[in-house]
């Protein structure tokens, strides 16, 4: 509003105005952080605070006297008395404010621990999330929590903004030391757009002008990356996603369907299908109070006239006929639950998804995780405020696109039958992506039906002859850090020096490649060690020799795999290095990680190692040398008569 | 048109349509709230687009004090005339109400029988489960936390502790019977948003928010109009012709007028950008005590 004085035209500051975009953004911390302050600067700073509102905090501050008669900011931010009373923001707020480019809306979401279900609520509209760090405490366990639930709502912008800056000498060290903390641990979640940000939010450093005291920081201030942050091309452009809300049938001459254009664009004359009933049409006009438009796009609200008197209701989606969404009865989402009556697995639900209003229930609870370590772990029930990965069935299809890619068509409120209460939120999950299937993928997975799958040309004796071996696989288990790896490629070196056709499988390898899209829970890990036999199988089938390095802690697991491989040719190698020693050792510090909680159930840390009795070979890497290790494998390998 | 983008206003719009629509979609009786202020003028407007070319699928209800201004009464009466809109009066006609006087009374008291005591009866009487407000966000700062959809019980009754979580526009529309919402399709709108809108629109207004002179009485620090001689005047009050206009409406003899020479909307929103006081200034009701504003909401009034 600063700019209005500086216009003097007043018709022209209007036509201005008129053109002025929206950003929807979220402000998430830990309380202290300096969130209230902050608001409180914007709103400051853009000239939004009003002369009685800055007299009634001005009393309310010395009221309170916390602040040493000093006017705190963020008093101007507190709404429900219960709450002023308790000293703290327990529900998310929404405050505007606007510069001559953009109107702001704020959702304010409080940074108590036990409110979840608020960020989820204050991100869900969210084009942009600001995720405010204390620079005196950098990264935090909440800072953990909300940047995962940031990207489980899909925000495409994040900013990082680090507060406090003067209590920490300005340092750019500091800075730079909290910036590659976040974005090594960020790199772990979805999130497309992200900057970081060194503020004072008391002081006004970097909020609106740059920041006299960091001259080392050379982007932008806050308030610039508000106004010129490129959120146009965050919308669904491509699949016209038009759910019918409310049939408009004033008069025998006028059938129009409302809604609003949920992705994609509408034009007149398209072709169109109706979804779930299929039936086709075109569209003869798109009618708006200003007259017909020739197209519309999100998210403008219009009313559809078609072409043909085909059965359309609310809870239709209208479509274009070559680009249709999924329509199914089940489908798997990220549910957030909201309720203090905790998720029921089989309870019955209603679920309402754009216009539709469906009874139905959670089939599976796959894991739930952990808001603050992201650690996925088995659960059978989902409490309030507590994450979890489910299928849910219905009792008729929808039509449904993955949140990814479509915020509307993915996005679903649980209300309860009962106290008609809303209870949880989910995103729609893209059904192509199979994360963390079920241990019974193993299954039917054994040398024999690989065999009979693909009946090879070149037979195995003919490998076996060219070669000069028979083909074995060797799994190396044991905790992180042992020394698998080592022995793997000291014995694959060993070997392939000696003539022998050999080929290493190493678990680092297989969680960047085949494995990338699986996480850390029991069944996760089996999964892992599934595909990695798989592809060893593979190899022994094409005459090598696999080594594989996994930490396969499960001696279960590795009974499958001694099957899926062959028995006759699977050797067991336990790397017995004991855990103290791998965990001084830790190398990739990956102990360090484990012990915050980031890496999930992590065997002899937070979750156990069978130790094999029925290893072929036994090694301790802290008190044998390695050729005297590589020396007893390759005997191991002869006695079993791979080679001679 | 090819950037496919729109304005914040055509943005708020939408939204508003959407709120509008889906009420009528799932619920069975509905009301629109109307005050004949600003707000309310700016949330039919958008009602009338929601459903064009078909008329409102649900009549207006004015909660009528009889202390209104006159030229609010005027103008309303015309409004509903010309879009053909059905439109309910209701003033609590209760021997207690009929006893009442707004000043030996005083703000609170009035506003409690003559408003949210009168809202309720009419929402009883015609057995309404859903009722439009043009309530805003930013009015004032217990509003922040008001949801789209604010749930109320069987006796009208509002707690803040159970207010329903609203993500995305998945708005949960379940009540059981006798419960009912109030919705504000305009929470998202400022005070700058709804004058901007009138001015694009071209919306019909009461002409009290434009300057002009009018007799006033100075009281508590407020401008009083003498509306009608109803208004009784102390020994040491003197009426005055003062160029003057309104930032918000309601019953006369609590709502203060400002100085002004604004008899334009852009004038108005000139004088808005200068201003050093926020719009509820003018209410007598907010000064009260603090967080009174909640206490109205817990007891039903808007
Ligand atoms: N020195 C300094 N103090 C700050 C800064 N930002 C906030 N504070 C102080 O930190 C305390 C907590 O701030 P507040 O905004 O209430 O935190 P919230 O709980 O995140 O809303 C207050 O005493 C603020 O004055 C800053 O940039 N520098």
């Amino acid at each position: 509003m600063a700019d209005a004085v500086a216009t003097p035209d007043i018709t022209t500051y209007l036509a201005q105005q008129e053109r002025k975009e929206l950003l929807r953004f979220l402000t998430a911390g830990n309380v202290d952080d300096g969130k209230s302050t902050l608001i409180g600067r914007l709103l400051y700073d853009t000239q939004l605070i009003y002369e009685d509102q800055l007299a009634a905090v001005r009393r309310d501050s010395e009221r309170k006297g916390t602040t040493g008669g000093e006017i705190d900011l963020s008093l101007l931010m507190d709404g429900l008395k219960a709450e002023r009373e308790q000293g703290i923001t327990i529900d998310v707020a929404y405050r505007y404010f606007s510069t001559s480019r953009r109107k702001f809306i704020i959702a304010d979401c409080p940074g108590h621990e036990q409110y979840t279900r608020n960020m989820a609520t204050g991100a869900s509209n969210c084009d942009l999330a600001i995720i405010l760090i204390d620079a005196r405490h950098g990264v935090q366990q909440q800072t953990r929590r909300h940047s995962f639930i940031v990207s489980l709502l899909g925000i495409k912008h994040v900013v990082v903004a680090i507060n406090k800056m003067d209590l920490v000498g300005w340092s750019e060290e500091v800075f730079e030391r909290i910036k590659s903390e976040y974005i090594d641990f960020a790199t772990r979640l979805e999130m497309g757009d992200l900057r970081v940000v060194p503020l004072s939010a008391l002081k006004g450093d970097n909020i609106v002008e740059p920041s006299t005291h960091m001259p080392w920081y050379q982007g932008e201030t806050l308030l610039h990356l508000l106004e010129t942050v490129h959120i146009a091309s965050d919308r669904n452009l491509i699949d016209l996603r038009f759910p019918v809300q409310y049939v408009n049938r004033p008069n025998l001459d006028f059938r129009g369907f409302c809604g609003t254009v949920a992705s994609g664009v509408i034009r007149e004359g398209d072709e169109i299908a109706v979804v779930p009933s299929n039936q086709r049409s075109r569209v003869k006009s798109l009618v708006t109070y200003e007259g017909t438009v020739p197209e519309a796009f999100p998210p403008m609200a219009v009313t559809v006239v078609l072409e043909d008197e085909i059965d359309v209701s609310r809870g239709s989606l209208l479509v274009h006929p070559n680009n249709v969404p999924v329509v199914d009865r089940h489908f798997e989402a990220m549910l957030v639950w909201m309720a203090e009556e905790p998720m029921a697995p089989n309870k019955p639900y209603l679920v309402k998804q754009a216009t539709s209003l469906v009874s139905g229930t959670v089939t599976r609870l796959h894991y739930r995780v952990d808001v603050n370590t992201l650690r996925r772990e088995d659960a059978t029930a989902l409490a309030m405020n507590e994450v979890g990965r489910c299928t849910v069935t219905l009792s008729r299809p929808i039509a449904v696109d993955p949140y990814r890619r479509n915020r509307t068509m993915g996005a679903f409120i649980v209300v309860d039958r009962l106290s008609n209460r809303t209870v949880g939120a989910g995103m729609i999950l893209d059904r192509r992506l199979s994360e963390d299937r079920a241990p019974s993928a193993w299954d039917g997975d054994t040398r024999e039906a690989a065999r009979a799958a693909a009946p090879t040309a070149v037979g195995l004796a003919e490998r076996t002859m060219r070669f000069g071996q028979q083909p074995i696989t060797v799994l190396f288990t044991g905790f992180e850090g042992a020394g698998k790896s080592t022995l793997a490629y000291a014995l694959e070196r060993r070997l392939f020096d000696a003539g022998r056709a050999v080929a290493v499988i190493d678990g680092k390898q297989m969680r960047q490649t085949i494995s990338r899209d699986l996480g850390f829970t029991t069944a996760a890990r089996s999964e892992n060690v599934r595909r990695a036999t798989g592809v060893a199988r593979l190899l022994n089938d094409s005459g090598l020799i696999a080594l594989c390095a996994l930490m396969a802690p499960e001696a279960a697991v590795r009974s499958k795999a001694r099957e899926a491989v062959g028995a006759d040719r699977f050797l067991l190698v336990h790397v017995a290095t004991p855990l103290d020693v791998c965990q001084a050792r830790d190398t990739q510090g990956v102990y360090r990680r484990a012990a915050l909680g980031e890496l999930g159930d992590f065997p002899g840390v937070s979750a156990p190692y069978d130790a094999p009795t029925d290893a072929d070979l036994v090694i301790d890497t802290s008190t044998e040398a390695l050729a005297q290790s590589v020396d007893r494998l390759v005997s191991l390998l002869e006695s079993r008569g791979a080679f001679s | 048109m090819s950037t496919y983008s729109l304005s914040h206003l055509r943005q708020l719009e939408a939204e508003s349509i959407h709120i509008i629509r889906e009420v009528a979609a799932e619920f069975e009786n509905p009301v629109m709230l109307y005050s004949i202020g600003k707000d309310s003028s700016v949330m039919v407007r958008l009602a009338i687009k929601a459903f064009h070319p078909g008329r409102l699928p649900f009549p207006l209800l004015h909660v009528d004090t009889t202390w209104k201004f006159r030229e609010m009464v005027s103008f309303r009466d015309a409004f509903a005339k010309e879009h053909g809109i059905k439109l309910i009066v209701h003033t609590n006609r209760s021997p207690e109400a009929q006893a009442l006087h707004p000043i030996t009374a005083g703000s609170k008291k009035w506003t409690d029988v003559m408003k949210t005591q009168a809202l309720l009866q009419a929402l009883e009487a015609h057995g309404f489960d859903a009722a439009y407000g043009g309530a805003r966000r930013d009015e004032e700062k217990s509003r922040a936390k008001e949801r789209v959809y604010s749930f109320r019980d069987r006796f009208h009754q509002w707690d803040p502790k159970n207010q329903r979580p609203e993500l995305w526009n998945l708005y949960n529309g379940r009540i059981d019977k006798g419960e009912s919402i109030r919705v504000f399709p305009l929470s998202n709108w400022t005070e700058l948003d709804v004058w901007q809108y009138v001015h694009l629109e071209n919306i019909p207004v009461v002409p009290l928010y434009f300057a002009k002179v009018r007799p006033v009485v100075e009281r508590n620090g407020m401008l009083i109009m003498v509306d009608d001689d109803r208004l009784p005047l102390q020994p040491d009050e003197v009426v005055q012709q003062k160029l003057v206009r309104f930032r918000t409406l309601g019953c006369y003899p609590f709502t203060g007028a400002m100085e002004s020479t604004a008899v334009t909307v852009p004038d108005i929103v000139e004088e808005m950008l200068v201003a050093t006081t926020s719009e509820r200034q003018g209410r007598a009701i907010d000064h009260d005590e603090s967080g009174s504003m909640e206490q109205k909401k817990k007891e039903g009034y808007f």
